[in-house]
C-alpha cells in the first residue's frame, strides 16, 4: 500500500515546518488536494495517516481530504472536458490526445490549522 | 487566549521524496551517467529484457543496475552473469523503489568503482503498474513495459505509468499471434494518454525489435 509511504512522506514534510515554528504550535488539521488523476486513494491514506500518528506531534490531528476531478484541455477544441478515468482520455469532440491536463494530478499539503496562543491585552 | 489560525504550504505530498531525486539526478550528472527507470507489471519482461540489453552493450557502454525487488535476489543474481555491477535493494512491503532507496544504491556503487566511468544506469523497479509512477527516482527518462499477454486495456485502467513513460515497450510479441490481442489498439489507447511516447514492439526471446531499442537507449546516453 503506497498510501503508507505516502503518508511517511507528508509527516516528514510536517514536522519539518512544526520544527521551523518558535512556537511548536497544537495542530488542528492537515489540508489536503488529491486529485483523482493520482495513484492515491483519500481512504487508504486517511487509514494510514490515522495508525501513523497514534503516538506524537500528530496525534489527534484531522487530516482533509479535498479532492480534484480530472479536467483535460483540449487546443484544437479550446475547451476543457472531464475525460472518463479508465475508459477514455481523447476529446470527446475531435478525438485529440490528452495533452493539456488542468487538475486531476494534485498532490499537495495545502494548509495548516493550529492553534496559538495570544497574550490578551 | 487560543485562535485559530491557517498557515499556507502549498507543498507537494511527495516534497521529501522528490527532494531525494533532485539530489540522485545531481549525481548522477555530476558522474555523467545517464539513468534509466524501467517500469512494468510483474512479469512482462524487465529483467530479461535487462539479460538482453547487457549483453549487447557490454562492454560497448559502462553500465551497471540498481534492482529492486521485495524480498529475493532472484533477478539481481540473472543479471550479474553479464558481468556488471548489479546492487540489489530489498523493498520489503514496499511495493516501489522511493528515492532513498535509490540513494543507497548508488552508495554502495560509489563505494566499490569510481561511478564516473558509467555511463548508463538501469533502475529496474518492483513489479507494480500502479505506485512506482508517482515516485521519481533520480531517473532521466522512464521506460515502461506491457506485455501482450496483459491485453490492450491497461493503458486504460493504470494511465498514469503509460502517460509517465518516455518509451513504451510491447513484450512478448511472439506470443501475439496465440492472443486475442489488437495491438494496434493498444497503441491507440497509450496515444490517448501520452502522444509524444515512443513505441517499440519487440520480443527478447526472438530478438525482434531488440535493435530499435538498444538504438533508442544508446541516444539517451550523454
Amino acid at each position: 500500500m503506497h498510501e503508507t509511504d505516502m503518508t511517511k512522506a507528508l509527516i516528514l514534510t510536517v514536522r519539518q515546518w512544526w520544527e521551523e515554528q518558535p512556537s511548536r504550535p497544537q495542530i488542528d488539521t492537515i489540508h489536503l488536494t488529491v486529485g483523482q488523476f493520482t495513484c492515491v486513494e483519500p481512504a487508504s491514506l486517511q487509514f494510514a495517516f490515522a495508525a501513523q500518528t497514534q503516538k506524537g506531534f500528530l496525534e489527534g490531528v484531522k487530516l482533509a481530504i479535498h479532492e480534484t476531478p480530472l479536467v483535460a484541455f483540449c487546443h484544437a477544441c479550446q475547451e476543457e472536458y472531464k475525460p472518463k478515468i479508465g475508459l477514455h482520455y481523447s476529446c470527446p469532440s475531435c478525438q485529440s490526445p490528452m495533452e493539456d491536463i488542468r487538475s486531476g494530478r494534485e498532490l499537495k499539503i495545502d494548509r495548516i490549522e493550529y492553534t496559538q496562543s495570544c497574550v490578551e491585552i | 487566549m487560543h485562535q485559530t489560525v491557517e498557515a499556507a504550504l502549498e507543498i507537494n505530498l511527495l516534497h521529501a521524496n522528490q527532494a531525494g531525486a533532485n539530489h540522485n539526478r545531481a549525481h548522477f550528472d555530476q558522474w555523467g551517467i545517464t539513468c534509466l527507470n524501467i517500469m512494468s507489471s510483474p512479469g512482462a519482461g524487465k529483467t530479461v529484457l535487462l539479460e538482453r540489453t547487457l549483453a549487447a552493450l557490454n562492454p560497448d557502454l559502462k553500465m551497471a543496475v540498481i534492482e529492486g525487488d521485495m524480498t529475493t535476489e532472484l533477478d539481481a543474481e540473472r543479471l550479474r552473469q553479464y558481468g556488471v555491477p548489479v546492487i540489489a535493494i530489498n523493498t520489503g512491503r514496499s511495493c516501489h523503489l522511493d528515492s532513498k532507496m535509490v540513494s543507497g544504491g548508488l552508495h554502495s556503487l560509489a563505494a566499490d568503482y569510481n561511478p564516473a566511468e558509467f555511463d548508463l544506469v538501469f533502475v529496474e523497479n518492483v513489479g507494480n503498474l500502479v505506485c512506482p509512477a508517482e515516485f521519481e527516482v533520480g531517473e532521466h527518462g522512464k521506460v515502461a513495459l506491457i506485455s501482450v499477454t496483459e491485453g490492450e486495456d491497461k493503458p486504460l485502467k493504470y494511465p498514469i505509468m503509460f502517460q509517465e513513460a518516455d518509451c513504451l515497450l510491447i513484450s512478448k510479441i511472439d506470443l501475439a499471434p496465440y492472443l486475442d490481442i489488437d495491438l494496434n489498439r493498444l497503441e491507440s489507447n497509450v496515444r490517448q494518454i501520452n502522444p509524444q511516447v515512443t513505441i517499440i514492439r519487440l520480443s527478447a526471446k526472438t530478438g525482434a525489435g531488440l535493435e530499435t531499442w538498444l538504438t533508442w537507449l544508446r541516444n539517451q546516453v550523454k
